[in-house]
């Protein structure tokens, strides 16, 4: 069917929550009442990755991008932009720096969007994640047909190898020769699995490619079991996915009837069965051995490598496990070929990264760039730079697993390696913007807290030496900590850095290692001058009325515990020891006679 | 054939097996590596973080324990950064742990303390206010052990033990970080969780974390009480296991010491439980030949009969497949049939109102303090024993005395209930009940004297289930001996698969044996890995067995005298009362 127009709505679970689908049905009545509905289709597509702008509806092929529609604009875009062909400017998307408010951008020039690279993300906020034929559409199932019916294994995993593919899970490890290592190892039965436990405080590329394009997963891991030799996979993903996990079997069955999983995929002898697993959404277990013990029901919880999965995973079987956004880059780069993958990146970082952009910065959202790209141009070109004029001060690369890096830091180029000479990582991906209003020791004291949430308690380091640095770290940020504190808080990071069992103690001091690294001082002026140069760790802040005070006495009525004395039209003083910092006195103040130091 | 690889440790160049863990190439070459919850084949999870190396060419530091060596590796074990992450490991775990080591039935082997005193570690953040300890979780719902959360390092071992030698899995990790602590599932009474109080997981807890429920002070309150007639009894592992309390080698045999200690305690009088195992031979033999007659005669006979010795046992198969109650020996065990006829004969010979007496036994197990309390093990108003003690107990009351218990005297106790067959003493040692009923039944059914009376081929620890087929006057009899619980499920299968019909089967809840029980001297991971413990105990009994004049139940010549002045025959309505019992199904995890 021809259609002269495209609806595009996001359907990712941010728009989700705005109530997309709402708009999508109203999109449809209205369109029905216009008699439009032949003419132009509404399409409910994956996530734009512009999440901070939501509801997104895109309007093709005119390219209009319009953002946090509501359901009461739906009509208007209607009658206006589908019926009479005059854009609706209210809710017409501008970037920040853009001055002509009448200026239509096309979707594609925006700021946001035009130096991102879509590889991974290149069908989500594209195609209906519910239909195999859009994905079909787009190449879809081809790279695998092309795989099983061209190809021996070996060629598909040199062709892996040659792009120079590294698992965008954290890690790094080179994707081919994981797959080499399981192909070597001779047993009756491999499996291959999808790691969508995706559990970085404010990531959720991963939650995107499932929601967008789940196909791509499908027709990746397909790929994978023909090359290492499993005719099993499995797709563990946590519980607390349920769109996700939807539209993901959905999308199982829908291969299953078309024949695309199952036996004899593409009239060849191979065959590949695929499950979904559900976690319960504990952190540790996007660790690859404890998500195995998970899958086989056991108490999630690592185990010490060598061996590694590739030998023996799970149920003691060659296991190939990779996360999702590297399996999403999989069919293109067969498809595409490994040269033209190998001239995207850097020399050891090939290829794009989806990286969550969150904190204090205007375009929250998911945005994919090439390996290479500075910092600078991911936070201020992508991503419009710091709100209301303030300060850049850090970014934290990595999740709870990363470090801080500071504005020295802003050119440095994004790959593996860079960021972790630098401290940090790359870890899944997670981009935490700060600005002067940040305090970094409560910024290390808040990842700490993640960290000791979520290990497993099963090797000493990990159980209780992260427990031991929060409370340091707590000790600090209430103003009791001293400079011995700073330092057995160090001597500790590096002994649970160095000794824990796997990567969630091995990489969990690094926000307190690297903000010890770039922001000493802070932490000095925490333990020795008694103050949180940021306002932010309460307990170190003072309240004190200056000479300003009429004396009106507003401040003593709202103040909560009674700590302010002084007759009328005197000056007030605030008693520091009975003083919760609870900023009451602050707000009432009319002439704004109450400062904080 | 294994090959050799060349590695270098703390410049050190060595050749080992290339099979071996690098833990394993430090300790051939003398050098020691601390570790605290690496219990080889048992529990492998390097989690403990104490065992860590620097291999050249790897970042982080490694736990040795599991990590293999290969060819040209070079290792370091004593680096500053080693000790330094080591001291540091062990504060971590000092900082969460109660000291309260005056009182800690572990204080002489701790493995956690040994460490602390190895590398001097501090324990300032225990003392510090901004360091929280975790809440100590305790469940002491239960007649025999005790988990006390607060002494618990979170190695695992226990966890370990409980899966892979009992095989109940009742223990596990609950919680996770910092809060985690092992304990049955949500904490659940340790009671009905399916626990059998084989106590694998106090013989694998480095510390004082798990412990028998101690009765210990009760007896010394009782030694002191003029109002009672005390009468002790010791079980036949005791004998060669309490030395090593005492600094003497695993698999000493210090019964004469051990009696001298008890009559120097002040027990009133000493039996030994060997007396029992004899009796129960009698019994148990009577009760399989009446089965077995039934059996030839195509009645229902309940075969294959299983042995009712372990406590441990009787607590599994009471719920685990109670469908095989049936096929339960319904002989009280040694101990409680000691208690019985200490009460009801004995008490009568010595003229002591049986009420006045309180019997205390000496068993290498903590299942025994539970049989104890079992409501069946009464008769007429007595209980048939009134207190037990482990041979872990027992040395610490004799410590207690101050007794110089390696120079002891030897000493012989002149009651009629301490004279013992070498059958009795065998019962200790994993196909020891076994070959003592042997000893005594194919006598029976053949009618003459036994050529040979050492069934040697049922003796070891190699196989968890043994299986032999005996012919007696022309009938094959298959027997079959288990140890370790872990193994009941496989033994089952094959009764179960209907291939063979199976006579008589004894089962130990401990592997190999009593001599291995829950209430023995524990024995530090590192030594136990170079000795097998099984096996060294167990050979002091087999020698006091071949060294003694009288080596089949049937000719004691006081049970044979019991039988005369008292129960008449065995399984006769006398014995019936109060030397046999019955069993019944108990569940598991049931909602009140």
């Amino acid at each position: 069917m021809l259609v002269r127009a495209h609806v595009l709505v996001c359907g990712g679970t941010g728009c989700l929550s705005s109530k997309s689908e709402q708009i999508v049905t109203r999109f449809n009545e209205v369109l029905n009442e216009l008699g439009l509905n032949k003419e132009i289709q509404v399409i409910m597509t994956g996530c734009f990755g512009f999440c901070e702008k939501g509801p997104i509806v895109i309007v093709y092929p005119d390219e209009v991008f319009y953002s946090k529609v509501e359901l009461s604009d739906v009509d208007a875009i209607c009658t206006e932009h589908l019926l009479k062909g005059r854009v609706y400017q209210p809710k017409v998307y501008h970037d920040i720096t853009e001055e002509d408010r009448s200026k239509v951008t096309g979707f594609s020039q925006i700021g946001f969007y035009n130096r991102q690279l879509r590889i991974a993300l290149r069908n989500c906020g594209v195609i209906d994640p519910f239909s195999i034929d859009e994905y079909i559409g787009r190449n879809g199932y081809e790279a695998l047909g092309k795989a099983v019916t061209e190809m021996s294994p070996i060629e598909v995993i040199n062709e892996l190898t040659k792009s120079g593919l590294r698992g965008r899970g954290g890690g790094g490890f080179p994707t081919g020769t994981k797959w080499k290592f399981a192909y070597n190892n001779q047993a009756s039965q491999k499996y291959i699995i999808c790691n969508a436990d995706e559990g970085d405080p404010g990531a959720f590329m991963d939650r995107a490619i499932l929601e967008g394009d789940p196909h791509s997963i499908i027709e990746a891991m397909a790929i994978g079991g023909f090359a290492i030799g499993a005719s099993q996979g499995y797709i563990y993903v946590r519980a607390e996915y349920p769109i996700a996990v939807e539209r993901m079997q959905h999308a199982i069955n829908q291969a299953y009837e078309y024949g695309l999983l199952g036996k004899r995929i593409f009239n060849t002898d191979f065959r590949f069965d695929l499950e979904i697993r559900l976690g319960a959404g504990a952190f540790v277990c996007g660790e690859e051995t404890a998500l195995i013990a998970s899958i086989e029901g056991e108490r999630g919880m690592p185990r010490n490598k060598p061996p590694f999965p590739a030998e023996k995973g799970l149920w003691g079987k060659p296991t190939v496990i990779n996360n999702v956004e590297t399996f999403a880059n999989i069919p293109i780069i067969l498809l595409n070929g490994a040269t033209w993958f190998q001239q995207i990146g850097t020399e050891k970082s090939k290829g794009t990264k989806v990286f969550a952009l969150g904190g204090k910065i205007n375009n929250t959202g998911l945005v994919e760039i090439p390996m290479g790209t500075t910092l600078r141009e991911v936070i201020f070109d992508i991503g419009g730079g710091i709100p209301n004029q303030k300060k850049f001060k850090a970014v934290q690369t990595g999740g709870p697993s990363g470090g801080c890096l500071t504005s020295e830091h802003l050119d440095t180029q994004i790959d593996y390696d860079n960021l972790i000479s630098l401290g940090s990582m790359m870890g899944s991906g997670g981009m935490i913007i700060m600005d002067e209003n940040n305090c970094m020791v409560d910024v290390a004291r808040f990842f700490l807290e993640f960290t000791v949430d979520e290990s497993c308690g099963k090797c000493t380091p990990c159980r209780e030496g992260t427990k031991r640095m929060l409370e340091l770290l707590e000790k600090i940020t209430s103003g009791m900590g001293t400079l011995e504190d700073i330092e057995k808080l160090e001597k500790l990071a590096h002994m649970i850095k160095d000794a824990s069992l796997c990567g969630l103690g091995q990489t969990a001091p690094n926000p307190v290692l690297s903000t010890l690294e770039n922001f000493k001082q802070e932490y000095i002026a925490h333990v020795v001058d008694k103050k949180c140069p940021a306002g932010v760790c309460k307990e170190l802040l003072h309240y004190r009325i200056t000479d300003q005070c009429i004396g009106c006495g507003k401040c003593k009525r709202n103040c909560p515990v009674d700590c302010i004395s002084g007759d009328k039209r005197e000056i007030h003083i605030i008693n520091q020891l009975a003083c919760i910092k609870c900023g009451t006195c602050q707000t009432a103040c009319p002439v704004h006679a109450i400062v904080v130091d | 054939m294994s090959q050799m690889v060349n590695i270098t440790i703390n410049n050190k160049s060595i050749s080992v097996p290339s099979e071996y863990t690098i833990l394993q190439a430090a300790n051939a070459n003398q050098i020691f590596i601390p570790r605290l919850c690496f219990l080889k084949d048992l529990n492998e999870t390097a989690s403990c973080r104490l065992c860590v190396v620097e291999i050249q060419g790897i970042k982080t530091l490694k736990n040795s324990c599991t990590v293999k060596v290969s060819e040209g590796m070079v290792i370091k074990t004593n680096t500053p950064r080693i000790r330094n992450t080591v001291k540091q490991t062990l504060e971590l775990l000092a900082a969460n742990h109660r000291f309260e080591c005056w009182i800690c039935p572990r204080e002489h082997n701790c493995e956690f303390l040994a460490l602390l005193r190895k590398y001097g570690i501090p324990n300032q953040m225990a003392e510090a206010k901004e360091f929280a300890k975790k809440l100590p979780i305790t469940n002491d719902r239960s007649d025999a052990i005790i988990f006390d959360g607060s002494k618990c390092i979170l190695c695992g071992r226990c966890v370990a033990a409980c899966e892979k030698l009992a095989g109940t899995g009742v223990l596990d990790f609950n919680e996770r970080g910092f809060v985690t602590f092992v304990g049955t599932a949500q904490n659940y009474s340790i009671e009905d969780s399916g626990c059998i109080y084989c106590g694998k997981c106090i013989q694998a807890c480095p510390t004082g974390a798990i412990r028998e429920k101690e009765e210990l002070d009760y007896v010394e309150e009782l030694l002191h009480n003029d109002e009672f007639y005390t009468v002790v009894q010791t079980a036949p592992s005791v004998r060669c296991a309490l030395g090593e309390e005492f600094g003497l080698p695993i698999g000493t045999n210090v019964e004469g010491k051990m009696y001298q200690a008890l009559h120097l305690l002040g027990f009133d009088d000493i039996t030994d439980t060997n007396f029992a195992a004899d009796l129960t031979i009698m019994e148990e033999g009577s009760e399989f030949l009446s089965r077995f007659e039934k059996w030839m005669n195509h009645q229902t006979s309940h075969l294959p009969m299983f042995s009712s010795c372990s406590p441990g046992w009787i607590r599994y198969i009471e719920r685990y497949y109670p469908e095989y109650i049936a096929n339960l020996s319904s002989c009280k065990s040694p101990q409680q049939m000691q208690g019985a006829i200490i009460k009801h004969y004995y008490a009568k010979k010595i003229g002591v109102p049986k009420e006045k007496i309180k019997v205390v036994s000496i068993m290498p197990c903590i299942a025994k303090k539970y049989e104890a309390k079992r409501p069946e093990m009464e008769y007429d108003g007595v209980r048939d024993v009134d207190y037990v003690l482990t041979t872990r107990e027992l040395a610490r009351l004799i410590k207690r005395a101050d007794l110089p218990f390696t120079e002891l005297e030897d000493y012989r106790p002149s009651s009629p209930l301490a004279s013992y067959t070498g059958a009795a003493v065998i019962f200790g040692a994993t196909g020891g009940v076994m070959e003592a009923a042997l000893r005594t039944v194919a006598e029976k059914l053949e009618g003459k004297p036994l050529p040979k009376i050492d069934f040697t081929d049922i003796r070891g620890v190699e196989s968890g289930i043994k299986e032999a087929t005996v012919r007696i006057a022309g009938i094959d009899v298959n027997i079959a001996i288990i140890h370790g619980t872990v193994n009941v499920p496989e033994m089952m299968n094959r009764i179960r698969s209907g291939e063979k019909q199976y006579h008589f089967i004894e089962v130990m809840a401990c592997t190999g044996g009593c001599v291995n029980g829950g209430g023995q001297p524990i024995i530090p991971a590192h030594i136990a890995e170079s000795i097998d413990v099984r096996l060294e105990r167990a050979k002091a009994l087999y020698q006091i067995d071949q060294d003694s004049s009288m080596r089949q139940s049937h000719i004691n010549p006081e049970v044979a005298k019991l039988y005369e002045e008292f129960l008449g025959t065995p399984n006769s309505n006398t014995s019936h009362h109060i030397l046999h019992t019955h069993y019944q199904q108990k569940p598991i995890f049931f909602i009140k």
